[in-house]
């Protein structure tokens, strides 16, 4: 089983490595990279705590193989501010007090951020259903959805993750 | 989770993919969307010792109307669907599917045709396309080979194409005037398999009389099953409840579900009964003209 190098460019810096194929696009951000913002929690497809940008689509890397994103380019929580300042969709959340315990909120943040990018003002169910690939145990969710309300008018324009 | 230790290929080509599958016979599968397969293999329930990927094609990625016909290709993700013109216009019963299938963002990765070669009855695509009369195309690099829908899940997981043999394309004649689909899913959450979920395409003729049925079932048997006896009862019919209600009857009849953990299986067939019927007047209402 041959190791295969690879480049993946994340939050605009690329990284090279070795890794086996079987390695998952989540260990090669948190393990590989040392980038821990991005979660693991089910490991199962279903609480998107793992939710990265890849491309400008919002995934669950607990279910792409690392080598699968050879070339490409990825966006994790780190990667919202820019230069100092907090990404609105940080602000709002931080506003709204969108959070409690903090685990689901990078992949809630990267999931609502390609929400807004493919519609960027989407009516209340809109989010709702936008949303429903990432499990919150804290907040019953309405901040989370008043957040993304509030960040849908303030997202930066022509800037694409 | 980890899977087993594999091999992996990404060719660039179809040719190149089914030459790998060939040289590699059964020890090989084929990674499209990966939203089955990879979830299966950090289980272990599948340890493929080779990974043939076929994200790295170019032009596997269509979802188009072509001579009369919706042509879905091996790439095209799920959130396609969502967006497409001719879905909107001519497939309500895949705008359905489209919002029910896992969540958002399994579906900016999962693809429609992976959801058909993968051969889970518990998958969506299956009782929808087997409603809509789909042709499948597979194809071994060197030859094309079309199969009908109603001929390719033979049983669970297992499906008509070759050990050599990647499914390529999904064809679906555009329905005629006076045609309208549905399908309706019981989930416990988003995300999660169906309960049971029924897919039903109609077309009425000129004088309002259901011409053609199709009715798909969704997890209700160890393969997807597509309920001929209530398609049967259908046509020639003025639809009407009582017509609904017969379709329903027989369509139960038609589904083998077990009792698992979602719910007993005399549950299941009362939903397959209810829900036949809900999709049949959904179906036949958009066929009239409605929403």
């Amino acid at each position: 089983m041959s190791k295969k190098e690879i480049t993946i460019t994340v939050n605009g810096t690329a990284h090279t490595a070795s890794v086996e194929p079987r390695m998952l696009l989540t260990h090669f951000i948190r393990d590989v990279m040392r980038q821990t913002g991005t979660h693991v929690g089910c490991d199962t497809t279903s609480c998107g705590a793992c939710t990265v940008s890849l491309e400008g689509q919002s995934v669950k890397s607990c279910t792409i193989f690392a080598v699968q994103a050879d070339g490409k380019s990825i966006v994790t929580v780190e990667g919202l501010a820019q230069n100092g300042a907090l990404h609105p969709i940080q602000e709002a959340f931080k506003e709204h007090h969108a959070l409690q315990c903090g685990f689901c909120t990078p992949g809630m943040m990267l999931s609502a951020v390609g929400l807004l990018q493919r519609n960027p003002n989407p009516t209340e169910d809109e989010i709702r259903w936008g949303i429903s690939g990432n499990l919150c145990r804290c907040t019953g969710y309405q901040n989370i959805v008043k957040a993304i309300q509030d960040a849908a008018g303030k997202m930066p324009k022509g800037v694409k993750l | 989770m980890l899977p087993r230790a594999f091999d992996y290929y990404n060719p660039s080509s179809l040719a190149e993919a089914a030459a790998l599958l060939k040289k590699h016979g059964g020890e090989a599968k084929i990674l499209s969307g990966g939203h089955s397969l990879v979830p299966l293999m950090k289980l272990r329930f599948a340890s493929p010792a080779i990974i043939i990927d076929l994200n790295s094609i170019a032009g596997l990625d269509y979802l188009k109307e072509e001579g009369g016909m919706l042509k879905i290709g091996a790439l095209a993700r799920e959130s396609a669907l969502e967006s497409s013109a001719v879905i909107k216009k001519s497939f309500p019963i895949l705008a359905d599917a489209a919002k029910v299938i896992a969540d958002p963002l399994v579906r900016n990765r999962a693809t429609i045709v992976g959801n058909l070669a993968h051969g889970d009855p518990a998958n969506d695509h299956p009782a929808v396309m087997l409603a809509l009369g789909a042709e499948l195309v597979a194809t071994n690099g060197k030859k094309e080979r079309v199969i009908h829908v109603n001929e390719f899940f033979l049983g669970t997981l297992e499906t008509a194409l070759k050990e050599d043999e990647i499914l390529k394309e999904v064809r679906v004649p555009i329905p005629p005037a006076k045609s309208g689909g549905a399908y309706l899913k019981i989930e416990r959450k988003v995300g999660d398999f169906a309960i049971v979920a029924v897919a039903a395409q109609v077309t009425l003729d000129d004088k309002g009389q259901i011409k053609t049925a199709g009715i798909g079932l969704t997890n209700v048997g160890p393969v997807p099953i597509k309920a001929t006896a209530a398609e049967a009862a259908l046509v020639g019919k003025l639809p009407n409840e009582s017509v609904y209600a017969e379709a329903g009857r027989l369509a139960a009849d038609a589904s083998k579900p077990a009792s698992d953990n979602r719910a007993p299986a005399d549950y299941k067939k009362s939903m397959v009964r209810e829900f036949t019927i809900r999709a049949l007047r959904l179906a036949v209402g958009r066929a009239q003209g409605g929403k």
